[in-house]
């Protein structure tokens, strides 16, 4: 590499580093969510209101599922987030009580605490259709058991919690035939479209009412009360005394209708979080029309401008790293077969393992944020360029490179001299490949709470809005297609001329 | 003084020997072309001088200097190496090719090395504009001629050469036959070439070795090989190169 190129690529990234630290300077309250809409309008609706009463603080929207999300806060990742106490007593505490003062008790061990329920509750329940139910005569889970064709399409979380599908099967005597697991998004999709007969709701959710669904009654008992409160950091009232009148305000403050309503104008009519969460508050913005979204490409430029840097720092940084140690990686690999060999294959392992899990991995080693992705992004960026690196060097013809050792080159210098140069279009075209896929990893990122395009995305996602997805797709695809366009310039520049095609 | 000693080396690769015992040496100056059929042993000799491949028996010297792993960097800057081809590196200009030796740990300035690539360009007749060409955009023999002026740049005592012209057409081959016999007469360098062309051989060297089957058969002039060759192939070699003058009767 030319020094005077390195030097504007260090320059180039530490400004982005500088410009991201400036961005993030940390905020007192972090509040998380998880991946679906009225957790999004909670956590706003707390993120606003810590803001009214005069402290910094910042939504960390979407962090995946429970584990996640908790793991976020007992590393102290996120400050508060919103939660349902049925989920604590299984998911989390595991012994099953579900009663407030056995949960805070157990959650007090771990360093957090509890709220007041915040006035409503969002319990599982499994629906039908009205036509299916008027048909088959169903009312109650218990009317399932006599009929096991009926398909059953259930959420991820929902199927292998003990307090979803296992135990309710138990409990009701159930065996259908056909159980899948989907995104909970798109179960409605599902039922609608006649993939499914029978899916798992939560009570509150806007879209029960507008796909003319019948939520069947838990005659036996099963699930445990859901009711809505927050989780906080123990200290939180100590370190932030702002968040002591957040909970006045929102404890019990909230019921079932209202929540459904907020629901349905973010599911449905497309008004983003912040308004739906700041009209709950009755703040002084008039909730007259200006909830209009922007069109597809107001919205995309506002996307690139909100989330790009990010988006670019998380790509431009972890390639940075994924080089730098990968180049060298290669160059061992073919310095020493056998080593080689190890550091190949673990490379490859690296690759399989799924974007998603390995983003979870790095959550309780370095927490949630930008630094998790940076790691995962950074190992997923390696393969390619190690694998070049030392394919590019492996296919330096061996009577070239006889000829730079009996010319009486030293190794190092015919390193440097000939065999990198030589090798310098296949390990850029590794660098490249590592670049786009980055680019597009990175957008997974966002579910570990690191932003970048892949918010409007995740986002998207749990809306099941395709404008949104669009808005987070769009500039990613367009980040690639730039990053192509920047690697030939940079092949222009790195390649030797003697190597580049004749013009 | 010799420039170069071969000391009864040996060299068995995957128990097959390549090299019987084997001494051959050349004096200060003299000119030597290593002559026979291939697979006879002559690149596996050529690659020991440069500590490439290393004898299991016996020692290489060149000048006072016996080439061990340990000496043998040291051995390829003192020694001229001249490539079937070139053997130049693709990414560098014609000129960078020629100085990258001299420009690594070589005690020669750069105005100094400018003047010695100018004075190099004159001696093998090559255009100065031509330098700066990437090797790709050379005829076959012009890169031969900045393949000899990478291996004259640090100033050799020796030069080794390994079928030089082998990949040329025969017309450039004349022509740089006669510009190598030149350079090596104005130098004064003791020299090695390899060859299989015996014509080549009388041409550019005073005396030939001939080899066969990993040994040199015979050592001496041209006209003492014709007069009294020392093995029945030395004689059958010679044979079998039929002049023009034979081809037209």
């Amino acid at each position: 590499m030319r020094p005077r190129l390195a030097t504007w690529l260090a320059i180039v990234l530490a400004l982005l580093l500088g410009a991201e630290r400036v961005a993030s300077a940390a905020p007192a309250l972090r509040v998380g969510s998880k991946r679906f809409v009225e957790s999004y309008i909670l956590a706003e609706i707390v993120t606003q209101l810590a803001k009214a009463e005069g402290a910094t603080a910042e939504h960390a929207l979407g962090l995946g599922g429970t584990a996640v999300v908790f793991r976020a806060i007992e590393d102290g990742a996120i400050d508060v987030y919103p939660e349902y106490t049925g989920t604590l007593a299984e998911a989390v505490v595991k012994n099953g009580a579900a009663d407030l003062p056995a949960l805070r008790a157990a959650l007090a061990g771990r360093g957090l605490a509890l709220s007041e329920p915040l006035g409503f509750e969002n319990t599982y329940a499994l629906a039908v259709t009205k036509a299916l139910a008027t048909k088959l005569g169903l009312s109650k889970v218990s009317d399932l058991a006599g009929h096991p064709e009926l398909r059953v399409a259930l959420s991820h979380e929902f199927v292998g919690r003990r307090d979803g599908w296992p135990g309710l099967a138990e409990r009701y005597g159930l065996h259908p035939t056909t159980l899948s697991a989907i995104d909970h998004a798109l179960a409605y999709e599902a039922i609608h479209g006649g993939d499914a007969d029978v899916v798992d709701v939560y009570t509150t959710d806007a879209k029960i009412a507008r796909f003319d669904l019948v939520v069947l009654g838990d005659d036996r008992h099963f699930f445990p009360p859901y009711d809505a409160v927050l989780v906080y950091r123990a200290d939180l009232p100590k370190r932030v005394p702002a968040f002591e009148r957040v909970l006045q305000r929102i404890q019990r403050s909230i019921d079932a209708a209202a929540m459904q309503r907020m629901n349905a104008r973010a599911e449905l009519d497309n008004v983003p979080f912040a308004r739906v969460a700041s009209d709950s508050l009755g703040a002084s913005v008039s909730t007259a029309g200006s909830a209009q979204r922007p069109g597809l490409l107001g919205g995309t430029l506002e996307v690139i401008a909100q989330h790009g840097p990010r988006h670019v720092m998380l790509v431009a940084v972890s390639l940075a790293l994924s080089t730098l140690l990968g180049v060298p990686l290669g160059i061992l690999a073919y310095s020493r077969r056998r080593l080689g060999a190890v550091v190949l294959g673990v490379a490859g392992v690296v690759q399989t393992i799924p974007s998603l899990a390995l983003f979870c991995f790095f959550i309780p080693l370095l927490g949630i944020g930008p630094v998790p992705a940076l790691a995962a992004l950074f190992l997923y960026g390696l393969l390619p360029i190690v694998r070049n690196t030392h394919a590019g060097l492996a296919s330096i013809p061996a009577d070239l490179r006889e000829a730079a050792v009996a010319i009486g080159l030293s190794p190092a210098e015919r390193l440097r001299h000939v065999e990198l140069p030589l090798a310098s279009r296949t390990i850029l075209a590794g660098i490249k490949t590592s670049a786009v896929v980055g680019v597009g990893s990175a957008t997974i990122a966002a579910f570990i709470g690191a932003g970048g395009f892949g918010e409007p995305i995740s986002t998207g996602l749990s809306l099941n809005d395709v404008p949104t997805i669009l808005e987070g797709s769009i500039p990613a695809a367009g980040l690639a297609l730039v990053v192509e366009g920047l690697f030939l310039l940079l092949e222009r520049a790195l390649i030797p001329r003697g190597l580049q095609s004749p013009v | 003084m010799n420039a170069l000693a071969l000391e009864r080396v040996t060299k068995t690769f995957a128990g097959r020997t390549v090299i019987h015992e084997t001494s051959l040496a050349v004096k200060d100056g003299e000119r030597l072309a290593l002559i026979g059929p291939s697979g006879s042993g002559k690149s596996t000799l050529l690659r020991m001088i440069l500590g490439l491949v290393v004898p299991d028996g016996g020692a290489v010297r060149v000048g006072d200097v016996v080439v061990t792993p340990a000496t043998a960097r040291d051995v390829r800057r003192r020694v001229g190496y001249v490539i079937q081809d070139g053997g130049l590196f693709p990414h560098l200009t014609a000129r960078d090719n020629v100085t990258l030796v001299a420009r690594l740990g070589g005690d020669l300035t750069p105005e100094r090395l400018a003047a010695r690539v100018a004075e190099l360009a004159a001696i093998v007749r090559l255009d100065d504009a031509r330098l700066d060409r990437h090797p790709r955009q050379l005829s076959g023999g012009e890169r031969q001629r900045v393949g000899l002026m990478r291996a004259l740049v640090l100033d050799p005592q020796l030069l080794l050469l390994d079928e030089p012209l082998g990949a040329l057409d025969p017309i450039v081959r004349a022509a740089l036959q006669e510009d190598l016999k030149r350079v090596f007469e104005a130098l004064g360098k003791s020299v090695l070439v390899v060859t299989h062309d015996m014509a080549e051989a009388a041409y550019l060297a005073g005396t030939i070795a001939v080899m066969r089957d990993g040994a040199v058969l015979q050592h001496g002039t041209m006209k003492e090989l014709v007069e009294t060759p020392a093995h029945p192939f030395v004689a059958e070699f010679l044979g079998a190169q039929r002049s023009l003058t034979e081809a037209l009767r």
